[in-house]
């Protein structure tokens, strides 16, 4: 087990570069205020990242476990159905984590 | 209780309730792997990067060189660099905006950048990311203690990081229904998760910058003018 001295160690390495990520852009944004650039990243980015961290959790799924891969995918199909449906956030993931869970663990009949 | 606070709670209080939930899931990993539990909110409080601190976790483990750590984070967190050019931190005042950019995470992003920013006090931001990293906090600290042993066998728990997002990205088509941003994205995101496996987001990240930055070019030489010396 790794001592206590490199776990604050590492923790503070990773707290510094992150603190140092997050701050960056505000630096240099003074330098390009009201750009026409910034304007059009402003618009596009936020979906952009969402949609990349889905294809990133998507890409998670392993497949040699066929019930838990089986399960990641129709509670995918389950998230978007209740979040077009209600538009609400946390019920959307609620139902997306609670079909995952119950049928990850064989909780509803045997699907797959 | 301050105004900015019940509307900070009414607005994203299911996010800190998701928040929670997915910090037990963080907590369980933990102390399963066999961690002291200390280091659940010590993750959670102090580097405070979702996804980093379940990559964090392993590395521990394994005593991974210091290099090894800072290069991940560098890597995994370098999606943060985007997040500041659109995050409201205009609205805070003062030496809270230390706090503001250091508890900038994927949800303070999300639950931010889409809104007016003329509607967004310096409450109600502080509010919000006091409220994501609180949550986040308890909830690992639940996990480590009372999960370890409670929900060590369960599967699938982990899918609420998956929710989360495809629940965001919808918002986000919501809020500005762009294909090109949508395909774009999942193209690259495809092609990179085939490349690159589990360090995909950087790759990704990157191509989809670089093709935004195309595009506004592109859109800049369409809508101005092509000058006529003849006409």
């Amino acid at each position: 087990m790794p001592s206590t001295g490199y776990i604050f160690l590492a923790v503070g390495v990773a707290l510094a570069i992150t603190f140092l990520l997050r701050a960056l852009p505000f630096i240099l944004k003074n330098a390009i205020k009201d750009s026409p650039l910034l304007l059009a990243l402003n618009s596009w980015m936020p979906l952009g990242i969402m949609v990349i961290l889905v294809v990133y959790c998507l890409s998670m799924i392993d497949p040699a476990d066929s019930r838990l891969a089986g399960a990641q995918v129709i509670a995918t199909l389950v998230t978007v159905a209740v979040h077009l449906w209600k538009h609400n956030l946390f019920l959307s993931v609620l139902a997306g984590t609670g079909t995952c869970v119950a049928l990850a663990n064989g909780l509803l009949p045997a699907l797959l | 209780m301050p105004l900015s606070l019940l509307r900070a709670v009414r607005e994203t209080g299911m996010v800190w309730l998701s928040m929670f939930v997915l910090g037990i899931g963080l907590g369980v990993m933990v102390t399963s792997s066999g961690l002291p539990w200390w280091v659940a909110p010590l993750l959670s409080g102090g580097v405070y990067a979702g996804s980093v601190e379940f990559l964090l976790v392993g590395l521990l483990v394994a005593s991974a060189p210091l290099s090894a750590i800072a290069m991940t984070t560098l890597l995994v967190n370098s999606r943060h660099l985007f997040y500041g050019l659109s995050f409201p931190l205009h609205r805070v005042r003062g030496m809270s905006k230390l706090y503001s950019v250091f508890a900038l995470t994927d949800e303070a992003y999300a639950l931010a950048a889409p809104r007016d920013p003329r509607r967004l006090s310096h409450g109600w931001i502080l509010w919000t990311q006091l409220g994501l990293q609180l949550s986040w906090m308890s909830g690992s600290l639940s996990g480590a203690i009372v999960g370890a042993t409670l929900l060590q066998n369960v599967k699938g728990l982990d899918f609420i990081l998956t929710a989360l997002f495809i629940a965001l990205a919808m918002d986000a088509y919501r809020h500005r229904p762009d294909r090109v941003t949508l395909v774009s994205a999942a193209v690259f995101g495809i092609i990179a998760a085939l490349l690159a496996g589990d360090s995909m987001l950087v790759l990704a990240m990157s191509a989809f910058t670089a093709f935004m930055l195309l595009r506004h070019q592109w859109n800049k030489r369409r809508t101005q003018p092509v000058e006529q010396p003849d006409a």
